[in-house]
């Protein structure tokens, strides 16, 4: 088992078995793999550096989270992780990002499938201008070519993922927008899970939706961070401690401290992590 | 001790009349301009009305000093030029104001654009039908619908410009950026997100550009001219409602006359419905 | 076992797959741009096409053309003095008369309309400024031209006309047509538009500021006056270059009720003649050579004219809009 899975994923050429998390069929745990690795990274808007000198580990298969009081730079990183930034002139990134041993930062990356593999939801939940089913579907056609058949199935798989489809299934033909808030985001996050990425990012998933919607979330979250990698990011320090593995708090464009999530919220090694979480700033 | 305050009651009052003065001045305003409205509406539906009959439909326009007659060819011929001028117009406004907002940011060519887009918004239309004349009909040395055409989409294209631009850029980046999270291409976020997401807008846009030229005369003067006979052939001189209004307005006839005023009903009519419809689809837009 | 399905993908057709849709995004960027080139070559050509054609004549009149006050047809010499002085007289008329009127109907629909009428009023007036040109053409020539000649002009005249200087103005023969008239319907057409843009430029100002003026005891006029009007003035006058724009590039409007003189008058009863009304009622016979080209003249000058006004216009909007600080 191990053999087939490839230690390097090359982007310019997609490998099925690329991202999977793997268990060992003797039941002894493979050891850690990271599935992305941040060397040196260093973040310009224009003239203004927001990121200086990130180095971090995201493990695969588990909940990284990122706090830091507001312009700290932690959504910042998370879009350079699958180069959202590159949308905007004047954005840039020094550095090194290795998405399973390649390096993502490169010139030549083809970045709309270096996306599909890197999966992104919003703050603001934004179903596409479409019925139910073809939010789900517009991402899938991208990149497979599926039948009808096989396109319902997956719709439904992601939709379940998403613990949506029933609350859903007898609406699939109606517009996303007809979604209360907190569907609009499990929709989104089923349209990321859809694609079957290997790493799915979250841009403050739940800040702008209702406590019991933010709590069907992070159920999502503890469910489908067995199969997918999962980095969030949250000025919820509360949402940090309930979800994630790892944490890492940023401060000023800067990686402060990164550790263990249930080490960083009990016993932090810096002053400073110790002091944002405490509540004596930020 | 609280200080009582000694209001001069002289700048007081002075102050009250000022206040009242404009106000009542303001709202004779808005009262003059509503006569003027209902003034030139009234008289348009009474005179316009008066011409209405099945004839108009159905007869094309009489010759000098013949009795009756219709606005048949005017009208066939005004849609024509219009409906042509939309094929024309829509698909370069709406590839030009997609641009425009999509590559916008990084490029001169867009900056450059936007800036004769709004010179064009506001040229002389005459002098539209002017460069349309020397460009196309003095060439072929007669007057043509195409050329009508021509010159009725260069002042349709910039209003489309515009308002496809305006619309897609009130779309949120977010809704592009989730696009562009699953690996979309930048050609699929544009046409199936982003245009998906302001059509009702770009299609109020259309429609506005529509009702602008379907009163425009000027740039149809020198261009698509006239046609006393019904035809439909858009390679020679097209009948039309306005050149019609023009030509037969200042004629010592009174069937041309009630006819002018029977076809400018129409076009208004066609004008202030397309605006209204405009509207409607807008609305709708913004509650959904 | 544990493990996630992948996206099963081959490598190769990953490859096909993004190979096509860069191409897809190189043909997107190129049709696209194309078709934003087509707009701008278009205003090239419309310059272009006037300059070669309006050559002829200048080079036999030079510069001179502009400010020349004579066109005769028959022997062949035009200038272009008349027709600018109808176009700029006409709608400087119009301005003097439709501002003030739009400024009072953007005080009402902002300040003193009862809010069940804003919206159908507003509307009314939106849909006045989208009548088309010919209507207020026809109504001027057939309804509102008769009764100015009878009632309005002799009226004027007897009262504006005796006053010494300023009575020559409201002298001659009281027609109804001519160029005060033409000032008058090209102010109803500009009107509805200057309010509209007034309209929207006092709606933008932010509901706290004229709240802290109303707080400390200003009446609505002074709050206008003292607010609004300022804190909007580079848009307000940003709008009226815009109706000023559209009013010297009126032809059918003024066409209808001008008079089609060729020559200047020193009274406003008096007949004349706009650019825009000269190259309607003349293009169409007007033959190859000195009087064609001295009619591409006249548009010439007309597009540039505008074109400044329409320039100035937009600066004047951007610096309102900056000083606001929208995103330009």
């Amino acid at each position: 088992m191990m053999a087939n899975m490839k230690t390097m994923f090359d982007l310019n050429q997609i490998d099925s078995q690329g991202g999977s998390v793997n268990v060992a069929t003797n039941g002894q745990p493979i050891a850690a793999k990271n599935a992305i690795e941040v060397r040196d990274l260093n973040f310009f808007y224009g003239s203004f550096q927001g990121l200086k000198n990130i180095n971090l580990d995201i493990e695969e298969g588990k909940v990284t989270a990122f706090i830091g009081p507001s312009g700290c730079g932690k959504s910042t990183l998370l879009r350079t992780l699958n180069r959202m930034y590159d949308l905007y002139p004047g954005q840039r990134a020094e550095g090194e990002i290795n998405f399973y041993g390649q390096n993502i930062l490169e010139s030549g990356q083809d970045l709309n499938l270096l996306r599909s593999r890197i999966g992104m939801v919003f703050q603001k939940p934004t179903p596409f201008p479409m019925s139910i089913y073809e939010n789900i579907a517009f991402g899938v056609r991208l990149y497979e070519n599926l039948s009808r058949s096989e396109m319902d199935e997956r719709v439904e798989w992601a939709l379940n993922k998403a613990a949506l489809w029933n609350e859903s299934k007898d609406k699939l033909n109606q517009s996303g927008l007809s979604l209360s808030g907190g569907q609009q985001q499990r929709l989104c996050i089923a349209r990321g899970v859809a694609v079957k990425p290997s790493v799915i990012l979250l841009d403050e998933p739940t800040s702008a939706l209702d406590p019991i919607s933010t709590g069907k979330i992070e159920e999502l979250i503890n469910e489908l961070k067995h199969e997918y990698t999962i980095a969030i990011v949250t000025h919820n320090m509360q949402q940090a401690a309930r979800v994630s593995d790892y944490t890492a708090y940023m401060y000023l464009g800067s990686l402060i401290e990164y550790g263990k999530t249930d080490e960083i919220f009990i016993k932090p090694q810096r002053k400073e992590t110790e002091d944002y979480i405490t509540g004596r700033f930020g | 001790m609280s200080q009582i305050v000694n209001i001069d009651q002289a700048v007081f009052a002075k102050r009250k009349s000022t206040n009242k003065i404009g106000l009542i001045l303001s709202s004779f305003a808005m009262v003059l301009g509503m006569v003027f409205l209902i003034w030139i509406l009234s008289v348009l539906f009474i005179k316009g009305f008066s011409a209405i009959n099945l004839n108009m439909f159905t007869q094309s326009t009489p010759a000098p000093g013949t009795e009756g007659g219709g606005l048949a060819n005017a009208i066939v011929g005004s849609l024509m030029l219009i409906l042509s001028c939309t094929l024309i117009s829509t698909p370069v406004g709406v590839l030009a104001g997609l641009y425009l907002s999509e590559y916008g940011d990084r490029s001169r060519i867009a900056g450059v654009t936007r800036f004769v887009t709004d010179i064009m918004l506001s040229a002389p239309s005459i002098v539209i039908g002017l460069f349309v004349y020397a460009l196309f009909v003095a060439q072929v040395k007669h007057f043509s619908g195409w050329a009508g055409t021509i010159a009725l989409a260069l002042i349709a294209v910039p209003v489309v410009v515009r308002t496809t631009e305006n619309m897609l850029r009130l779309v949120p980046g977010s809704l592009r950026e989730a696009a562009y999270a699953l690996g979309a291409p930048k050609w699929k976020v544009a046409f199936m997100i982003t245009l998906r997401a302001a059509q009702s807008g770009i299609m109020t846009g259309i429609l506005l550009a529509l009702a602008r030229i379907s009163g425009e005369t000027a740039p149809l003067l020198f261009t698509a001219l006239n046609n006393q006979f019904f035809s439909t052939n858009m390679n020679a001189p097209m009948a039309n409602l306005p050149v019609t209004i023009f030509q037969f307005a200042m004629s010592p006839y009174d069937n041309w006359v009630s006819l002018a005023w029977g076809a400018s009903l129409l076009i208004t009519f066609a004008v202030l419905g397309l605006n209204i419809l405009a509207r409607v689809v807008f609305r709708e837009k913004v509650q959904a | 076992m544990n493990s996630s399905a992948s996206l099963n993908l081959s490598s190769a057709k990953a490859i096909r797959i993004a190979r096509k849709q860069r191409i897809q995004d190189f043909l997107f960027h190129a049709v696209t741009q194309f078709f934003s080139l087509l707009v701008l070559f278009a205003l090239m050509g419309i310059i272009v096409s006037l300059f070669i054609n309006a050559g002829p004549a200048f080079n036999e009149f030079g510069i001179g053309f502009f400010f020349d006050n004579e066109w005769d047809i028959i022997n062949g010499k035009f200038g272009g003095l008349i027709a600018i002085y109808g176009t700029l007289l006409s709608s400087v008329i119009a301005l003097v008369i439709a501002v003030p009127l739009s400024f009072g109907i953007a005080v009402f629909l902002t300040e003193i309309c009862p809010g069940y009428l804003k919206r159908p009023l507003g509307t009314a007036i939106e849909l006045l400024a989208a009548v088309p040109s010919i209507i207020y053409g026809m109504f001027g020539l057939f309804v509102f031209a008769p009764i100015f000649g009878d009632y309005i002009e002799p009226a004027l005249q007897v009262t504006l006309g005796k006053i010494p200087f300023l009575g020559i103005l409201f002298s001659g023969p009281t027609n109804g047509i001519g160029m005060l008239c033409a000032g008058l319907i090209l102010a109803m057409m500009i009107l509805p538009f200057i309010a509209s843009v007034m309209r929207d430029v006092f709606e933008i100002v932010p509901p706290v500021l004229k709240e802290s003026a109303y707080g400390i005891g200003c009446t609505t006029w002074e709050v206008v006056s003292n607010i609004v009007l300022p804190y909007t003035k580079t848009g307000v006058i940003g709008g009226v270059m815009l109706g000023l724009g559209r009013a010297l590039g009126e032809t059918m409007a003024v066409t209808f009720v001008i008079g089609n003189a060729s020559r200047i008058s020193p009274s406003l009863f008096a007949p004349g003649s706009s650019i825009a009304s000269t190259l309607a009622n003349q293009f169409g016979e007007a033959e190859v050579g000195l009087h064609f080209s001295s009619l591409f003249a006249l548009g010439l000058a007309l597009f540039f004219i505008t074109f400044v006004v329409l320039a100035l216009a937009k600066w004047m909007l951007i610096r309102m809009e900056k000083s606001q600080g929208v995103k330009t």
